[in-house]
């Protein structure tokens, strides 16, 4: 992750409290359909924490609820050890930054940053003053007596951020900040609002249906379906070990397999569509003989014109399309028994090939055991 | 004909755009502006008993081209306690008129805007219900409720909320009343409109950065709307001030409102150039506010609110 590299991870040491934030078996039925489903969470303090999920997944309610835009049917929500389950929303220390960005259009930038402090009822030169630092903050100064419909979409976006941070919420709330945004600004646009979060130091939750900009942001992040969390992790967690399948296919992509695992000392795993036996190295939690689900990354496979030599964790099968994607190169292999095996290829890994596999030729595939991440079912 | 000269014709020819775009200005300049620059002519003209009731502007005789033109009805209009009066009280009542419109129709158009999506059709039916009989008739039958033998004397005095019947016929609270109830619907449909476009995650914005509901209101969606309410007071008051059948109808024999003095002078006096002065400067006392609700809808189209 690139991002690791522009800005040390805040990693979860003694002082950040572990349960800054609290949702605590939190459930929203809107008629008969059940948006949020018991869910529980922890936010660290000063953590950027994101929701991840495709639309409908309750993500977005999920918000609402911190932010006391939707009232919960059961359970709390804490933050920094205040119920705020029954407090309106003009009462929350959340502030949030809405997905259309919501800026007053009968007022100035000026005047949408000082709105939240008005309405405190903060002096008029501490208005003044708070609005031009936060307005500074995102460099916004420049433009303080324009109306919002004069601005570009991100001009717009950090108006809304600094309206948001003006008040010094202890929670901010973010729907969909990038969705706005023309795609190419969109990642200068994800480091840029990364940088000015990490530098305020506010607690922070993302709601987002784009795993890259989840995995570009967030220290951590929860991936919900269908109401609930399955799983939290640090992006690299959640790519790297994904506990269910969803969770391996919404963020980046994989080769599934279903299977039985094997209960003994050989930990392998015999899938219909391979004819050589996965060898797991973690077979997780397996007590007997269980049917399984195991991801295996693209990226994880070398393809090579010769046998890799190994008794298990390869197949063989012949180039079936590939995409040249700049980067890298994507190969779709079509195995004896019909099943298609997605692998990335680097320039590198390509070039150390004696030439690059072309329609129709016949591959090796090979990959550790490491690689292989048995799913729960 | 070669291609170049049909081309070159085509480009003579008015294009289907202007054709569409000139037919609202052609019927309006045959049937408005025509009959207005009479009513301009006959204003400097004086009366006499003739058909028609008026001395020529220009006239030819022994010889001689005769160009005469008063201004005498025109400071007649502008000075006489009977006009300058009338239209005194016709701003008066338009002015009340729209304000209590406001008053009635703001709130009533919020809550419509704000209620289910699929209420709020059979809610605007309400109130274009009365447009589907005829305006006369209406105010007519306004005459059945008001008067002292009338549904809501009947109903107050059945209730004895009162001991004798409240007089609202042919006085100002009749004419104010009817006023308000034909006009309501010319405020309520464009502001309306206007409500019920109004992006309500920013009422959510407003509540999240700390403003209580009606605060919320009064900083986000009172002006915010504030276009609409002055687009829409002028559509009321304008013609609210040239109004002539309801307070012929349902006013006192005091409520002297312009269009009735207007009507007076020119169908019982006979006297056409007093009329038309009085129609003339009336509407130039309109083309103030006309002008001012031009400028609030250019505005309006070119911030794109």
């Amino acid at each position: 992750m690139t991002f690791d590299a522009a800005r040390p991870q805040k990693s979860p040491s003694a002082d950040l409290q572990p349960d800054f934030v609290q949702i605590i078996d939190v459930t929203k039925k809107f008629g008969g359909a059940t948006a949020v489903d018991h869910v529980s969470l922890s936010i660290r303090r000063k953590e950027l924490f994101a929701l991840l999920g495709s639309s409908g997944c309750g993500k977005s309610t999920l918000l609402r609820l911190m932010a006391g835009l939707e009232a919960p049917d059961s359970g709390r929500i804490v933050v920094d050890g205040q119920d705020i389950t029954q407090l309106p929303p003009y009462q929350r220390p959340v502030n949030m930054m809405f997905q259309s960005y919501a800026l007053f259009p009968h007022m100035t930038v000026e005047d949408n940053a000082a709105y939240g402090l008005r309405r405190e009822g903060v002096g008029k030169a501490e208005i003044r003053e708070r609005v031009a630092a936060a307005l500074d903050l995102v460099q916004m100064a420049r433009y303080a007596r324009r109306k919002p419909h004069q601005l570009s979409g991100g001009q717009q976006q950090r108006v809304a951020l600094a309206r948001s941070l003006v008040k010094r919420p202890k929670l901010l709330l973010l729907d969909e900040p990038m969705s706005a945004l023309d795609k190419k600004i969109r990642q200068q646009t994800q480091f840029e609002l990364g940088n000015i979060l990490y530098e305020v130091g506010v607690t922070c939750v993302l709601v987002t249906h784009d795993q890259e900009e989840a995995m570009t942001m967030a220290d951590r992040l929860a991936v919900m379906n269908d109401g609930s969390i399955l799983q939290i992790g640090t992006p690299g967690e959640v790519y790297e070990s994904p506990t269910c399948r969803f969770a391996a296919e919404f963020i980046g992509s994989t080769n599934l397999f279903r299977g039985v695992l094997a209960a003994d000392e050989s930990r392998l795993f015999n899938c219909a569509d391979l004819e050589v036996p996965l060898q797991v190295h973690n077979p997780m939690n397996a007590r007997g003989r269980m049917e399984a689900q195991i991801s295996l990354r693209p990226e994880r496979i070398t393809l090579s014109f010769e046998p890799a030599g190994q008794e298990f964790n390869w197949a063989v099968g012949k180039v079936d399309q590939y995409a040249y994607m700049g980067s890298y190169t994507l190969y779709y292999i079509r195995l004896a028994s019909g099943r298609l095996m997605a692998v990335d290829m680097s320039r590198m890994a390509v070039r150390a090939m004696q030439r690059a596999p072309d329609y129709g030729d016949t591959v090796y595939l090979s990959w550790g055991s490491d690689t292989l991440v048995v799913l729960g079912s | 004909m070669t291609r170049r000269t049909v081309s070159r014709l085509r480009s003579w020819l008015p294009s289907g755009r202007t054709l569409v775009i000139a037919a609202p200005f052609l019927f309006l300049l045959i049937f408005f502006m025509v009959p207005f620059a009479a009513v301009v002519k006959i204003s400097f003209a004086d009366p006499q008993m003739s058909i028609p009731p008026y001395t020529p502007i220009v006239e030819l005789k022994d010889d001689s081209l005769r160009i005469s033109a008063t201004l005498a009805h025109y400071r007649t209009v502008l000075t006489d306690a009977l006009y300058v009066d009338s239209y005194l009280y016709s701003l008066e009542v338009a002015a009340l008129t729209t304000l209590i419109c406001l008053l009635i129709g703001y709130p009533a158009c919020y809550l419509i805007a704000r209620s289910d999506p699929s209420r709020r059709n059979l809610l605007l039916m309400a109130v274009m219900l009365p447009f589907w009989t005829s305006y006369l008739i209406r105010v007519y039958a306004w005459i059945g409720l008001l008067k002292n033998q009338g549904l809501i004397n009947k109903f107050l005095l059945w209730t004895h909320v009162t001991g004798e019947p409240i007089k609202l016929y042919h006085n100002n609270w009749g004419l104010l009343i009817g006023m308000v109830y034909n006009y309501l619907p010319y405020l309520m449909l464009p502001l309306y409109a206007h409500l019920v476009k109004m992006d309500l995650t920013l009422l959510e914005a407003a509540r999240n950065l700390g403003a209580r509901p009606w605060q919320a209101f009064f900083t986000i969606t009172l002006p915010m709307s504030a276009r609409a309410i002055v687009a829409s007071s002028l559509l009321v008051f304008i013609p609210a001030v040239g109004e002539y059948v309801i307070p012929e109808i349902l006013g006192g024999s005091n409520s002297l409102m312009i269009g009735r003095v207007m009507w007076d002078v020119f169908s019982v006096n006979n006297d056409w150039p007093s009329a038309s002065a009085a129609t003339c400067a009336l509407v130039l006392l309109l083309l103030l506010p006309m002008a001012l609700f031009q400028r609030v809808q250019r505005r309006e189209m070119t911030s794109g609110l």
